[in-house]
């Protein structure tokens, strides 16, 4: 290829402007859940495990906590919905292995980061473009003992056993199934296979759990053998709007990357505009609202146990911009409600909308000392405009003819010319700080455990 | 009415609310004085912990007596009170005192999870407050590389950093920093309180004032395109950033001065990449790794 001509003229400077600029659509930005580990016994830097440090936002709302880019944009490839294709005319540039490991170490000794995400334009074939993104990992792991997090994005082409290296020195990999249905992406992304990324996935499932148990057995029998590594999660992308693929589509594709291959997190991005754009795109790019309602409805698939059948339906294959798919859903379903917060057993509080799991979980608890009444849930900060007519608790009741679904749904519809930047935190973003804000409690817990005697 | 004064820390307090406690002195009847933060060792003797008023003497003496006795308490409120010293208000011992005397007086531990009670309400959102801090502190500090000084012969890099933060939790944040950053010596510079590592061990100094922070730092050039590449213009959401990183951060994080570039900048940007006219297709080049995959495709 004519790398080499790239190379010789740009500076650091320059090439990370084109490689980062390159990397910034993709949303995931997580660093946390890494296995615990911290240099204390090490001749370098890095620790990870616990929640994941924000180190700065960008104007765009968005945490930035790796250091996020590209070996190079020169790819084989030609996904439309994506700069760097091959018939794009963007400048293209490569990184050596050493200047990304140089760069990422400076950052974090400086604490701008808490590591690298790496990923990579297709060079040559899927596992030449894998190992050299492995090298980039095994010198960071091996020749400066870094001990921050690294994800790989991974190429689902490459082979088996390049997947299982790679995973060897990264606390995450992922791979993006970008589209949820083979039939789009056989257009938009001829390259690309859905099959294809889920055997990969699948081959990365595998390897985290194995390594999960034999370090669980080398634990059990007390083995002094070092023990073997492994990335402990993997998650993935898809583009909102970029194709006609309903909500639905998305959620189910959700569903089965959540359940099969156990995915830590499926990231929604909604496709935006980007220079060189392909004839093949829409001239428009989705509003960011949809983004928003996806990740909320992700939200309750995962941890309010609904299915994605609730959520959506074949009438109604996309989520409601206007309400949130809690609401949508309580709406469609009024004959379930109104019931007693006093008595309803968790799961059904859970359906409750405007009621969140902590706050579900704190009436349980103080139900066992007396009945739950308005006063406690203004002191838990329950939303109550939203709540009230889908509950009954001590001294509420609502005559049900009081709500009537379009009252509500108005009540709960942004005002007709809302402002993009007016829709404030997403609910990624939310849950993240939550997140972080309980961990770090925990940790100070922790800390704190260490001094204690258990008595006064 | 009995006013107690102690040094804001979770052991003294603990001494104090001992004595307290032996005592049965009610919580509505204490007046909680606190004294300097870093007082100098040699006023280090315990009387000062005790100042009882007239016959301080004797009660000093019942108190320990009666404390051979502890009253058990949940591990819980342990930690929560130890987290809690570092709230800089002041205003924590007293409520601390409280809800220690209903759980030993009022034999009544579930009052920590009593989310509703005033008191546990305030102290609640008082732990939220020093959590947000300490994680704060950990994202938004910016180390300085800095020469060693001439007697360093270990070959290690140096860094210095300024931080300022709500409340005092520099110590609460050591063993973070400690482990993270074990391969580089570094000292982290706050108003309240000092912490160095030198890779054998950390110690604390006094606070002191900004101007003994380094200045810049060469890489701050790197971060700063870093930061403006990675922003897509596409999707301003100024509020959202400002939840996160609050502006009062702003003054110490080099990033920070390019904020407002970017901003004015971005709709020109957007503006500039919609008139851009859709590329046409172009047909895949001839290359054998294509041709591979356009095989393996074929089969499906
Ligand atoms: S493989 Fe597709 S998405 Fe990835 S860099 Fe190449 S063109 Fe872009």
């Amino acid at each position: 290829m004519f790398l080499g001509t790239y190379n010789a003229i740009m500076n650091t400077i320059e090439k990370l402007e084109i490689l980062a600029d390159a990397a910034k659509y993709d949303a995931s930005c997580a660093s946390s859940g890494g296995a615990r580990k911290d240099s204390s016994k090490g001749k370098g830097v890095g620790s990870t495990g616990g929640a994941g440090i924000c180190h700065s936002y960008a104007p765009d709302g968005r945490c930035i906590s790796l250091l996020k880019v590209l070996l190079t944009n020169v790819c084989l490839y030609d996904c439309h919905y994506c700069i760097n294709r091959r018939s794009s005319n963007v400048r293209r540039a490569l990184f050596t292995p050493e200047e990304v490991v140089e760069l990422t170490l400076s950052f974090y000794k400086r604490n701008y980061i808490e590591g690298l995400f790496l990923s990579s334009g297709i060079v040559r074939s899927a596992d030449y473009t894998m190992e050299m993104v492995i090298r980039v990992a095994r010198l960071l792991r091996e020749e400066h003992d870094f001990r921050g997090y690294i994800h790989l994005k991974t190429i689902p082409e490459a082979s088996p056993e390049l997947i299982s290296e790679a995973g060897k020195y990264a606390d995450r990999l992922s791979i993006n199934v970008e589209l949820p249905l083979q039939k789009n992406l056989k257009v938009l992304a001829p390259e690309k296979n859905v099959t294809r990324t889920r055997e990969a996935m699948q081959t990365i499932n595998s390897r985290i759990t194995e390594t999960l148990v034999t370090r669980k057995e080398m634990r059990r029998s007390k083995s002094r053998a070092k023990k073997p590594t492994f990335a402990t999660g993997q998650s993935t992308q898809m583009i909102v709007g970029a194709d006609g693929s309903h909500d639905s589509d998305f959620l189910k594709r959700s569903e089965d990357l959540y359940g099969n291959f156990n995915l830590r997190r499926v990231y929604y991005s909604a496709f935006s505009p980007i220079p060189e754009p392909s004839v093949l795109l829409p001239l428009k790019s989705p509003p960011l609202v949809r983004e928003h309602r996806l990740y909320q409805a992700d939200w309750l698939l995962r941890f309010y146990d609904f299915q994605v059948d609730e959520l959506t339906t074949s009438e109604e294959p996309d989520l409601d911009l206007d309400i949130d798919p809690k609401l949508s859903w309580a709406l469609r379903n009024r004959h379930v409600f109104p019931f007693d917060v006093n008595s309803a057993p968790l799961e059904m509080l859970y359906r409750i909308p405007g009621l969140g799991v902590r706050n579900a979980q704190r009436i349980v608890r103080l139900r066992m000392y007396h009945k739950v009444g308005l006063e406690d849930l203004i002191k838990l900060r329950v939303n109550l405009k939203k709540t009230m007519p889908f509950m009954i608790c001590s001294d509420h009741h609502p005559a049900k003819l009081e709500f009537s679904n379009e009252d509500i749904r108005l009540r709960f519809s942004p005002p007709p010319k809302q402002m993009e930047l007016d829709f404030s935190a997403p609910v990624i973003g939310d849950k993240v700080i939550i997140e972080n804000a309980e961990t770090v409690t925990k940790l100070t817990m922790e800390a704190g455990k260490e001094a204690m005697h258990g008595e006064f | 009415m009995k006013t107690v004064s102690i040094e804001p820390n979770f052991k003294s307090w603990r001494e104090m609310s001992r004595l307290l406690l032996g005592d049965m002195v009610e919580p509505a009847n204490v007046i909680w004085r606190v004294g300097q933060l870093y007082p100098e060792e040699s006023g280090f003797d315990d009387e000062m912990f005790f100042e009882f008023g007239k016959q301080g003497e004797e009660e000093n003496a019942k108190g320990y007596q009666r404390t051979s006795q502890l009253p058990r308490v949940p591990k819980h409120f342990m930690s929560l009170a130890e987290t809690l010293s570092s709230h800089r208000s002041g205003k924590q011992w007293a409520m601390l005192y409280e809800i220690l005397w209903i759980i030993t007086y009022g034999n009544n531990k579930a009052i920590l999870y009593h989310h509703t009670h005033p008191t546990i309400r305030k102290v609640e959102n008082m732990r939220k407050q020093i959590g947000r801090d300490i994680h704060k502190m950990r994202a938004f500090v910016r180390f300085r590389k800095v020469s060693a000084p001439d007697d360093d012969n270990s070959g290690r890099e140096h860094f210095v950093s300024w931080f300022e933060p709500d409340h005092l939790i520099v110590r609460l944040n050591a063993n973070f920093y400690r482990k993270r950053f074990a391969g580089m010596n570094f000292s982290i510079l706050t108003p309240d309180e000092c912490m160095h590592w030198d890779g054998n061990q950390l110690s604390f100094t006094e606070g002191v004032a900004k101007t003994h922070a380094p200045e810049g730092d060469e890489l701050e050039t790197l971060w700063k395109s870093y930061y403006r590449s990675i922003f897509n213009p596409a999707r301003v959401k100024i509020k959202m950033m400002q939840t996160e990183m609050p502006k009062k951060y702003w003054k110490n994080l080099p990033e920070a001065d390019i904020i407002e570039e970017l901003i004015r900048d971005s709709s020109d940007r957007i503006s500039d990449m919609m008139e851009e006219t859709n590329r046409e297709l172009k047909p895949r080049p001839k290359n054998a790794y294509l041709d591979y995959l356009d095989e393996l495709n074929q089969g499906e």
